[in-house]
């Protein structure tokens, strides 16, 4: 039975499931971290990397593969940028311990 | 590494993702949730090496687009978050349409077949076109945020009409690259053209103050941008993410637009505050106001028990925060109960406003949410509003106001009122602001950071 299926439907499956934990985990996310919220899934949306990875591995060099080259460079920007501005903002939040440093 | 291996390694990796988001639940996870999302990008990455060849070239690109990321992530400052969070959207708009267009030249190395058939192309379209418009749509929010265009809203007659004539066409070409037997080059460039300069349209008739849900919108735009392509690879790790990406822009983007009480499709078409609003204002009465200086609201909030502090971002433009942060601590010191009240629009992005206010090292304790302290205005002895205007005006509950039906901060309910502005002028809406005519508001005029100061030395 699962053999007869088309990847297509299982994707599509996978797809609505993960929009309804997305729906359901973001609505639990505190507004005073809407603007790390941001910065995290963008550095997320960035796992497009695994998209251009594959569209630069092959050897046979054709434009094809510079082209990949150059997503994988644009991917990679927002993955570490994304990710470590989340952090440094994160940073912030942190408890402040210390009382007298007013 | 086996297909099932790799699979498996996603899998894990899909978790960390939602493991990530899940963390910003609260500012105490929220770290541990940030490294989630990193283990589970390295995970993704490294199983990805394992089935590419190149890795000189594929590494050395992660290394130099890394650098410039990290670069970045250190150096800008905290107001201009929205323009990096648009400029990185931009990224992933313009990487997926790479890819597409890699994947329509060599689909065996996506471990498609060497025709792609029907459904793989269609997917690509998706992919395609959704990142050529979020990339274009995000060029033209970075230059608006940065100020290297204008904010105002440029629209002409026949706007809709020929980006709903550029839609159909953009669709008639997808359509003729899908039925095409053999790759179909020109389809699919004529396609992808056309997306790139819709994305610009529909991005050039939105306002500045609309801003915050372009953000939203084109942050979920660059997810459904990643589920695309993960469609057209058959990847479900990157449906995953992507989805959860989209799912979260989405949502964002309906906070935005209810906290500033525009239908979604309003602020998307474009074009609001470009007529009326700013007409109603002027009914001809004069109206007279009270105003004061700084040392007297300083005596003021010392011999209060509640202060509440409303901060909008005439705020950060005056690069008050830290003095705001002296005023707060001053006023701690001598018992005042000293809370910040935020609205959701109150910075340039959601949550804009708690960042700046964290930088300036303020304990997120006290800065709180329009729904958690709304009900407390009303026992509040002083309202200081910095740098607001728009968030508490009370016309928002006058039936027929322009602004009626707009979430508001409740601060003409507090005993007195302070607003510190630089003069009277109206906010964003165009709107006159009738807290400021109230027999318990004391207008203090001048630049924010400089009021504040003098509270400062007064106490």
């Amino acid at each position: 039975m699962i053999g007869e299926i088309d990847p297509v439907i299982i994707n599509l499956t996978v797809f609505v499931l993960a929009i309804f934990v997305g729906y359901h985990v973001v609505w639990n996310v505190t507004p005073a971290l809407h603007t790390p919220l941001m910065s995290v899934t963008n550095a997320i949306s960035g796992i497009i990397l695994v998209g251009a990875m594959l569209a630069a591995g092959p050897t046979e060099t054709d434009w094809g593969v510079w082209l990949g080259a150059a997503a994988v460079t644009l991917a990679a920007i927002n993955v570490f940028g994304g990710f470590l501005v989340s952090q440094r903002m994160l940073e912030m939040f942190k408890k402040k311990d210390k009382k007298g440093n007013a | 590494m086996s297909a099932n291996m790799v699979a498996l390694a996603y899998l894990v990796a899909s978790v960390f993702f939602i493991l990530a988001l899940k963390g910003l639940s609260s500012p105490e996870s929220a770290r541990r949730g940030n490294l989630f999302g990193m283990v589970g990008m390295a995970i993704a990455v490294a199983t990805t090496l394992t089935l590419t060849q190149n890795w000189p070239l594929i590494l050395g690109c992660i290394a130099v687009g890394g650098i410039i990321g990290a670069l970045v992530a250190q150096r800008v400052q905290m107001t201009a978050m929205p323009e990096l969070v648009a400029f990185m959207h931009s990224l992933v708009g313009l990487a997926a349409v790479f890819i597409a267009i890699a994947a329509v030249n060599n689909p065996v190395s996506f471990g498609l077949p060497e025709v792609l058939p029907a459904g793989s192309k269609l997917e690509l379209f998706l992919g395609t076109f959704i990142g050529a418009m979020t990339w274009s749509g995000s060029v033209i929010a970075f230059l608006k945020l940065s100020g290297r265009m204008s904010g105002t809203p440029i629209v002409f007659t026949g706007q809709h009409m020929i980006n709903l004539l550029l839609a159909i066409a953009m669709i008639g070409f997808g359509l003729w690259f899908f039925f095409s037997e053999t790759t179909n080059w020109t389809a699919f460039i004529a396609m992808t053209a056309i997306a790139f300069i819709l994305g610009f349209l529909i991005i050039i008739p939105i306002g500045g103050a609309d801003m915050p849900v372009v953000i939203s919108m084109l942050n979920s735009y660059s997810g459904w941008a990643a589920a695309g392509i993960g469609f057209s690879l058959g990847n479900p790790m990157l449906i995953i993410a992507g989805s959860l990406v989209g799912s979260s822009g989405a949502i964002l983007s309906y906070i935005m637009c209810k906290a500033m009480n525009r239908p979604f499709l309003s602020v998307i078409l474009g074009g609001f505050g470009s007529d009326g609003g700013t007409v109603a204002a002027d009914d001809g009465v004069q109206k007279t106001y009270r105003s004061g200086s700084a040392e007297d609201a300083a005596f003021l909030m010392g011999n209060a028990d509640s202060v509440i502090i409303v901060p909008g971002y005439g705020l950060a433009v005056a690069r008050a925060q830290h003095a705001v942060k002296e005023l707060a601590e001053l006023l701690h010191e001598k018992g005042v109960n000293v809370r910040f009240a935020i609205h959701p629009v109150a910075g340039r992005m959601p949550g804009h406003m708690n960042v700046l206010l964290a930088e300036a090292e303020i304990p997120y304790e006290q800065v709180q949410e329009m729904e958690e302290i709304n009900s407390d205005f009303s026992n509040t002895d002083v309202v200081l509003v910095l740098g607001a205007n728009d968030v508490v005006n009370p016309a928002a509950n006058v039936p027929g106001s322009p602004i009626y039906g707009m979430p508001i901060l409740d601060a003409h309910k507090a005993r007195t009122v302070m607003v510190v502005k630089r003069s009277m002028a109206v906010g964003y809406a165009g709107l006159d602001n009738d807290l400021f005519y109230m027999d318990k508001t004391m207008m203090i005029f001048g630049d924010a950071k400089k009021v504040v100061e003098h509270m400062v030395k007064a106490l």
